[in-house]
């Protein structure tokens, strides 16, 4: 350790002088933009990466070498997996990697649809009911109703109302999420308005529909979008149960539960052909609670590691 | 003499209760019962007293952030208590507000220059974008913020800077008053005779009034022209500085000044200690509500609620005793006064 010598002024006898610290701040290097901000939230950064491979694999899956993922070869059914068939063959011949590429077509487009629905829905919901107070009642016994039916159970009774297809998987699934949103952006909404900023800007003649864009709007889409995020994981989870249990999207239309639900009665003997479709199920809903983790430590400033 | 700027007649605040079953209105809150004011142009009136007397309620009250239960709120001449949102904004210009935290009275997400914006923006002060700029900047100088740091946002300030920002916020409306509620009660003590010293400058420049609540009584008699004294709703006592302070005449206003701490090393002092909790506003005390800790309390407090009276020049007082009678101590000041001491300012 050296001692400062740039000190001119000559040291008394017997006064020792603190060895100069190493410049802790220096080394804190702010990092701004959006790979400063995955570079400082690597729990965001990963689960975004898989979950982007696993959009890339839905949008590309007919140039990944698959081919028709209903095209049956009774023949070859129930192939283990090899090289002709990478993830093994079903009941009926189908090649399983093809359909699980496939697959992640639909259970992408359910939750990220159900995210965005059910978000949009239940923001809309959220800010009427921490607005109009004559609303909020009704609006919220409503919910409190909604919430009272287990989201699968709700969406199996609405899907038993329609045809199965993907849409209506969508809407079922929609419906069953909205009130968990709504309650989250009403009790945000309502903490909002009793902040003195808000006052303030009624104050300074700010009227009611710029105090809800301008203050409070802005301040309620961090924790929705990290609701968002958990949101996108249940929808996914919930469109496999339900096709699992012939609920929901049709068996024409190869989904990650149908896939397991058609590999159930082999399970013992073939197990390949429910642990692909699972597997991709497991890694998906991962990677999208990785990026809801990782949102809420990073948007919320009270969880903040590592600042 | 011109009317006064701000009259307040005898405003009520009452807030529902809401309990049991189907929220029924079980009850109400006298959060404000019966207040009566004025403020002159350019003057300072304190509205003091303890957490919870109503004192921010009446602030609030006079913003006009809810609906008042009964009573007048007069600004120059027009009563604004009834105005409908629409004829409400020419109001909303003349009256602003500081408030306590300086934290959470800016929004997190906005740039100082557009929180500074949005009220000249609303009440159309400016004509141009360039008139604009030049508005944000001056009101910058005006509150002694560097021009630079207009792009930042609220949490790269300090606490006296964010009110600052506060402060500059509310002038940038052109008001004629200014709520400060409890403007400095969250900053440091360097940094509140910093904020304190720039109110008084803003206020000799603009020739603002300041309705000034505060439970901080060594800043109210810094800063203030007249005192009113609120004790669970009402208004006790009010008179100027100068008479409140030497000569209270209402029990709980020597009470609550004996409670000031003296900054004088050595000095004797005799708080008067009042017994027991402030009563709740739910279930306020017949007669004078001050009657369950008063030291002088006799039998008509408890039956029959003093009047809000004329006592000397400028002097309110709500008590039935006409003087107080004297507690061993130090006669006169309820504050012992050392030695060659010299008044504040």
């Amino acid at each position: 350790m050296t001692v400062s010598t740039t000190n001119t002024v000559p040291v008394p006898p017997g006064l020792v002088i603190a060895p100069q610290l190493p410049d802790l701040l220096a080394t804190v290097e702010i990092r701004r933009g959006v790979l400063g901000f995955l570079r400082n939230h690597p729990v965001v950064a990963i689960g975004g990466a898989l979950l982007l491979c696993l959009v890339l694999i839905g949008i590309f899956a007919p140039y990944l070498g698959t081919v028709d993922p209903t095209a049956l070869a009774p023949a070859k059914r129930t192939r283990a997996p090899s090289a002709d068939f990478w993830f093994g063959t079903d009941a009926l011949g189908r090649d399983i990697y093809s359909r699980v590429l496939y697959g992640a077509r639909v259970s992408l487009t359910v939750g990220l649809s159900v995210a965005l629905l059910a978000s949009l829905a239940g923001l809309a919901i959220g800010l009427v009911a921490g607005f109009v107070r004559w609303a909020d009642g009704i609006l919220m016994r409503f919910m409190d109703g909604l919430m009272s039916i287990p989201p699968i159970l709700l969406a199996v009774a609405l899907m038993a109302l329609t045809r199965g297809s993907v849409g209506n998987v969508i809407l079922a699934i929609t419906v069953a999420e909205v009130p968990r949103v709504t309650r989250l952006v009403r009790g945000v909404v309502l903490s909002l308005r009793e902040q003195p900023y808000v006052d303030a800007a009624i104050a300074s003649g700010t009227r009611t529909p710029m105090i809800i864009l301008r203050h409070i709007l802005p301040n309620t889409l961090a924790p929705m979008l990290v609701q968002a995020t958990y949101i996108c994981a249940s929808a996914m989870i919930v469109e496999s149960i339900l096709s699992f249990i012939g609920a929901g999207t049709p068996p024409t239309i190869p989904s990650w539960g149908n896939i397991m639900a058609e590999g159930r009665a082999l399970w013992q003997v073939k197990p390949f052909i429910v642990f692909f479709p699972a597997a991709f199920l497991s890694v998906t809903v991962l990677a999208v609670n990785l990026v809801g983790d990782g949102l809420r430590d990073a948007l919320d400033p009270r969880m903040a590691k590592g600042l | 003499m011109s009317a006064p700027l701000l009259q307040v007649n005898d405003l009520k605040k009452h807030f529902p209760v809401r309990g049991g079953l189907f929220s029924r209105k079980s009850n109400w809150v006298y959060a404000v019962d019966g207040v009566s004011f004025e403020v002159e142009r350019g003057e300072t009136l304190s509205l003091v007293g303890e957490s919870g007397c109503g004192k921010s309620t009446v602030g609030r009250a006079i913003l006009r952030l809810f609906d008042i239960t009964a009573g007048q709120v007069v600004l120059d001449g027009q009563r604004i208590d009834g105005l409908s949102p629409r004829n409400l904004l020419g109001m909303r210009r003349r009256v602003q507000v500081v408030f306590q935290d300086p934290f959470s009275s800016l929004n997190p997400r906005m740039r100082v220059r557009d929180i500074l914006a949005e009220p000249i923006r609303n009440f159309g002060l400016a004509k141009s974008s360039a008139e604009l700029e030049a508005r944000v900047l001056a009101l910058m100088d005006t509150v002694r913020l560097p021009r630079d740091v207009l792009d930042r946002r609220p949490h790269e300030f300090s606490g006296g800077q964010r009110q600052r920002i506060g402060i500059a916020r509310a002038l940038a409306a052109e008001p004629e008053l200014i709520v400060c509620d409890e403007a400095v009660s969250a900053l440091d003590v360097s940094v509140k005779a910093q904020i304190v010293n720039l109110l008084q400058d803003l206020q000799r420049e603009f020739g603002l009034a300041l309705l000034f609540i505060s439970h901080d009584l060594a800043i109210v008699e810094h800063m203030t022209h007249r005192v009113a004294v609120m004790y669970l709703g009402k208004i006790v006592e009010m008179a100027p500085k100068q008479t409140i302070f030497s000569a209270p005449k209402h029990p709980y206003t020597r009470a609550l000044l004996s409670a000031v701490p003296v900054p004088e090393p050595g000095a004797t002092r005799s708080p008067t200690v009042l017994k027991g909790d402030v009563p709740s506003p739910i279930n306020p005390p017949s007669g004078c509500r001050f009657h369950t800790r008063c030291p002088f309390v006799f039998d008509r407090c408890r039956t029959e609620e003093p009047e809000f009276r004329l006592a000397g020049d400028g002097e309110w007082v709500a008590c039935h005793l006409d003087a107080l009678p004297e507690l061993p101590g130090p006669p006169g000041d309820p504050r012992p006064v050392p030695p060659n001491s010299t008044p504040v300012e």
